[in-house]
């Protein structure tokens, strides 16, 4: 006997949620299967729509003859992309017409907004107005974002008051004099000054960003001295560090640090530093794995609970189950070596993409290992790639090809299977490190397939 | 009917484990021609043959196994568990996705050719991570603990410093309680929990001091049954003098067992005795059989557990087996004690595969032994018929979800009668079965029954880590969100499928907890 719901949808990561969450808000009982704890973990908990519109041509015609895998023998060259938009839906145009945002259309990537909004309530902003938000991000880049975590609201670029950047010997990765030298050389609007503080240091050299969120949670004593006490004592003789074009100091009016400032009582941690340093506190989001991802993580896991969907993480969706008359009746859920069957009247795609594990691939091509859809792709694989790592990597849009529905089809273009529907990274089409578009585009295309596999399952 | 009721008697030692041969090779006797002199009968197979490949385990005597003696590695050398680390590696010749590089065609072959194909041992787990750290953010030790390097050093970089054994085993592997939420969180699948089992086995083997008190200490706190079944005689007076003030006082000084926590209390009745008083099974049904895997806890300690799990199960029409049995490892694991545990595996697996071939599943009402026999047994130990009990076993509700209309079923019973509310708590093993939200799904809809999830924290106590003197604070650290969690929750009764956690919970609550097959028992009036 099956494991039923109305609708199934397949994957943990904001796709999937919001599939999830658009099917059961018109009426369907929903189940969420996720192979491994969500992958929101590895997010900066930024919500990006369309940043940047890249070139699909590249500046002069390639070289004939396959790519040379950085050998750098005439190399390719491409144009800058354009940007960073001021506002994303604007771009959505000249975005190739196999873009997802193309095929679902710009009101999915509103109305997904609008649900993300409802959803991260007052954890998050920027739903105000739908222009880009400019937020710094580990490194020393600037993002253009549509949504951020309330957390770094204080750091945006366009705002112009005096920024300090606080560093730690003990988090390599992270170079606060780098930083703030290169937000200065990307010419924002302000002054800002990195330094390094110390107060990591009372921890192991490689501790976790948890174990300092952890500290700063509990207030717990560093040598004595309250956690977010220690923090903010260690901060204080920075703050008239940055140096105006004049050589005049200026008291900094807000300080960046990167994302650990508590996990659960992040909002408390972040108003006593700020109150202890009369300046505004800010994070600065980092690489994975990342507070603000699994802040958002814990947010939006809340929201399925919030609204009847029922969830497992744990266990692979493994392949078809069942299927007839072009419908998938159950899919095969792999528990510890025995399968299960999990039966729905729709299903919601939603693994990911290459890097997601939502498709598979080898030397031999690219596949789709849960329903085996189609994906588009070059029988040669040395055409999978180009020379300029930044250029249109075509492996890059991988993915499968959805039609207005979400549904996708084949090679001919028909509809693989009536009730399956795709939403995220598994969607081919889009190339999401260049556009900064991948969450737009779980919003818009999870959207849309939550709405018709629900639709579908009520038929 | 009563086929089943003898009691697990430790005369199935002599069985198994004793005499010059060893359990490999009375398991691998066993496997080639059931009939050979064992005395016992040849245990119904299902489908036998895909794990018999010579055991390379090496229980003490240094014997090297046959087939390996050419290896030029003595029997030192290796590690304590057989999860086919080094049985695999004879198989590369043999494997698809490689050749022998000998045989390249010059002109047309691909860089990868020239790699060994086939199965690979753990390095294959090494190599699948691409140190995203998800991890250890998702390590409860690492969060609290400054000593405690983190999962990812754990797993995949030790792996590689040991790999030439010039690097002895960081001390900090005893650390890692074993609760497995690295396996969850990895987005690679990289084993970690397995290359955790394996370098804590070997450092116990190799490194440890077999006369410290931390050893004996562990060795204790690992062989839970035997005490409890030494207790489980004298219940009441066990329960006592446990927990008697001056000898606490004199375990934690003596045996660094922290005098906080109070050892649970021994049933007058254990499961197996009530089991065999009521004349065993009351349901006889060939077509639907499970055998029960009641692990130690619900047999010497919470055996409404046990009896609750008989009631559903036979509600449901199903002919309950309860064949004998050991410890499921868990403790053993996560103290490096995988001799102690490889012995109880023979006893569980020979007499589960039994139950298997007269057409049984095997249920468990503990997540970790569940989970034990599910991942824990074919990664480490290369016994005949272990992938089988890997496959054919299943938590309790679990089951019931998969092959029962369960919510039909309890809408029918219509609910309680008086309004219960329980704070429920997953289980750090549950989880990676994708259990842990079954209790609270289950439960939703019936009426009288309000169950709040207290969120994902871990409860600090990962089965014996808690009850270690210099582990007490830290596992109280780790508890604390899960303890005002659960004061926040409406319900004043916590429930969880795990016994250790419900020991931490009423631990750190004083809350009576329960387990969700009694909660099934009452609302179908079971």
């Amino acid at each position: 006997m099956a494991i039923n719901s109305d609708v199934l949808v397949v994957g943990g990561g904001l796709a999937a949620v919001t599939a999830a969450v658009s099917a059961a808000r018109e009426g369907a009982d929903v189940r969420l299967v996720s192979h491994k704890a969500s992958t929101l973990r590895q997010a900066s908990g930024l919500i990006d729509a369309l940043g940047y519109v890249p070139a699909t041509e590249p500046a002069k015609p390639l070289r004939d003859g396959p790519p040379t895998a950085g050998r750098e023998l005439d190399r390719d060259e491409w144009p800058d992309p354009e940007g960073p938009l001021a506002d994303p839906f604007e771009g959505i145009d000249r975005l190739p017409e196999s873009h997802p945002y193309r095929i679902v259309g710009s009101d999915a990537l509103r109305e997904g907004l609008d649900l993300f909004d409802d959803l991260a309530g007052d954890a998050y902003r920027g739903g105000h107005t739908e222009r880009n938000a400019l937020v710094p991000t580990f490194g020393g880049a600037v993002k253009p974002t549509a949504r951020y975590p309330a957390a770094a609201e204080a750091g945006l670029a366009s705002d112009d008051r005096p920024m300090l950047i606080v560093g730690f010997r003990s988090l390599t990765e992270y170079d606060a004099r780098a930083f703030a030298g290169r937000l200065e050389a990307a010419g924002v609007p302000f002054d800002a000054a990195g330094t390094e503080v110390e107060f990591a240091e009372a921890f192991r050299a490689d501790a976790k960003i948890t174990r300092l969120a952890k500290a700063l949670d509990h207030d717990e004593a560093i040598d004595g001295v309250p956690a977010r006490e220690a923090l903010a004592k260690a901060v204080a003789p920075h703050l008239h560090d940055v140096v105006d074009e004049e050589g005049g100091v200026d008291r900094v009016e807000r300080v960046g640090f990167p994302a650990f400032l508590g996990d659960d009582e992040g909002d408390e941690v972040r108003a006593e530093l700020a109150d202890r340093l009369g300046a505004d506190v800010f994070e600065i989001p980092m690489g994975p794995p990342s507070l603000p991802g699994l802040r958002l993580e814990d947010r939006l896991f809340d929201a399925l609970d919030a609204e009847g969907v029922r969830f497992e993480t744990g266990n692979p969706v493994v392949g078809v189950e069942s299927a007839s008359d072009g419908r998938v009746e159950s899919v095969a859920v792999d528990r510890k070596g025995r399968t299960a069957p999990y039966g729905a009247d729709a299903f919601v795609l939603a693994t990911g993409g290459l890097v997601g594990k939502g498709l598979d691939s080898d030397r031999e091509g690219v596949r789709e290992p849960v329903f085996d859809l189609y994906v588009d792709q070059p029988d040669d694989r040395y055409e999978w790639f180009v020379d300029d790592a930044f250029g249109d990597q075509p492996y890059a849009r991988f993915g499968v090809r959805p039609d207005g529905r979400c549904r996708p089809t084949d090679a001919d273009g028909e509809v693989q299977y009536e009730n399956v529907f795709a939403a995220g990274g598994v969607v081919g089409g889009a190339d999401a490190a260049r556009e900064k578009s991948a969450s737009g585009v779980s919003l818009a295309t999870g959207l849309v397939a939550g709405r018709r596999a629900a639709t579908e399952a009520s038929q | 009917m009563t086929r089943h009721t003898d009691d697990d008697g430790d005369a199935e030692d002599s069985n198994g484990t004793n005499g010059p041969s060893g359990g490999r090779d009375a398991a691998r006797e066993r496997a080639g021609c059931g009939d050979c002199g064992c005395g016992s009968p040849s245990p119904g197979v299902p489908e036998a043959g895909r794990d018999e490949q010579p055991s390379i385990f090496v229980p003490d005597e240094g014997e090297v196994p046959e087939g390996e003696a050419g290896g030029g590695r003595g029997a030192s050398d290796r590690a304590a568990t057989d999860g086919g680390v080094e049985s695999a590696s004879g198989g590369a010749e043999s494997a698809p996705g490689g050749t022998d590089s000998t045989e390249l065609d010059p002109d047309a072959y691909d860089p990868v050719d020239v790699f060994p194909g086939g199965d690979l041992d753990l390095r294959e787990g090494a190599d699948s991570c691409y140190k995203c750290t998800s991890c250890d953010t998702s390590c409860p030790v690492a969060e609290v603990d400054d000593e405690f390097p983190g999962p990812k050093f754990q797993g995949p970089e030790q792996w590689r410093l040991k790999r030439k054994g010039d690097h002895d085993i960081d001390e900090s592997i005893t650390s890692c309680s074993n609760c497995m939420r690295c396996d969850d969180a990895c987005p690679s699948s990289v084993p970690l929990s397995q290359m955790h089992n394996e370098a804590r086995g070997q450092f116990v083997e190799r490194q440890m001091e077999k006369l410290s008190v931390e050893y004996v200490r562990n060795r204790i706190l690992a062989n839970y049954r035997t005490s409890a079944s030494l207790a489980s005689m004298f219940p009441r007076t066990a329960s006592f003098a446990m927990n008697f003030g001056p000898a606490r006082w004199a375990m934690e000084k003596v045996m660094g067992i922290p005098k906080e926590r109070d050892f649970p209390e021994f049933a007058t009745e254990t499961f197996r005795e009530w089991w065999k008083a009521r004349g065993g099974a009351q349901v006889e049904n060939p077509d639907k059989r499970v055998a029960y895997f009641h692990g130690c806890y619900s047999n010497y300690n919470t055996p409404e557990v046990g009896k609750a799990m008989v009631r559903v199960y036979e509600h449901f029409g199903y002919e309950v087996m309860v064949p004998p049995q050991k410890c499921s490892g868990t403790p053993m694991f996560a103290n490096g004690m995988l001799k102690d545990a490889r012995r109880h595996a023979e006893t569980n697996v020979e007499n589960l595969v039994e139950a298997i071939g007269e057409g049984a599943d095997v249920i468990a009402s503990c997540t970790s032994c569940s989970m034990s026999l599910r991942q824990e047994y074919p990664e480490l130990f290369d016994l005949h018929g272990i992938e089988d009990v890997a496959e054919h076993t299943f938590e309790a509700l679990e089951y019931l979800r998969i092959h029962e209309d369960l919510e039909g079923e309890l809408d029918a019973a219509g609910g309680l009668d008086d309004e219960r509310a329980f704070a429920y708590h997953a289980p750090c093993h549950a989880r990676n079965q994708g259990l842990s939200r079954q209790a609270v799904e289950t439960f939703r809809d019936v009426d009288g029954v309000t169950m709040e999830d207290v969120g994902d924290s871990c409860s600090g106590i990962s089965g014996t880590y808690g009850w270690k003197e210099e582990k007490y604070e830290k596992s109280m650290e780790i508890g604390a969100e899960m303890f005002d969690h659960m004061e926040d929750a409406e319900g004043d009764v916590g429930m969880t499928e795990c016994p250790t956690c419900a020991m931490q919970m009423e631990h750190g609550t004083g809350y009576e907890i329960e387990h969700p097959l009694q909660l099934l028992a009452d609302t179908l009036g079971a």
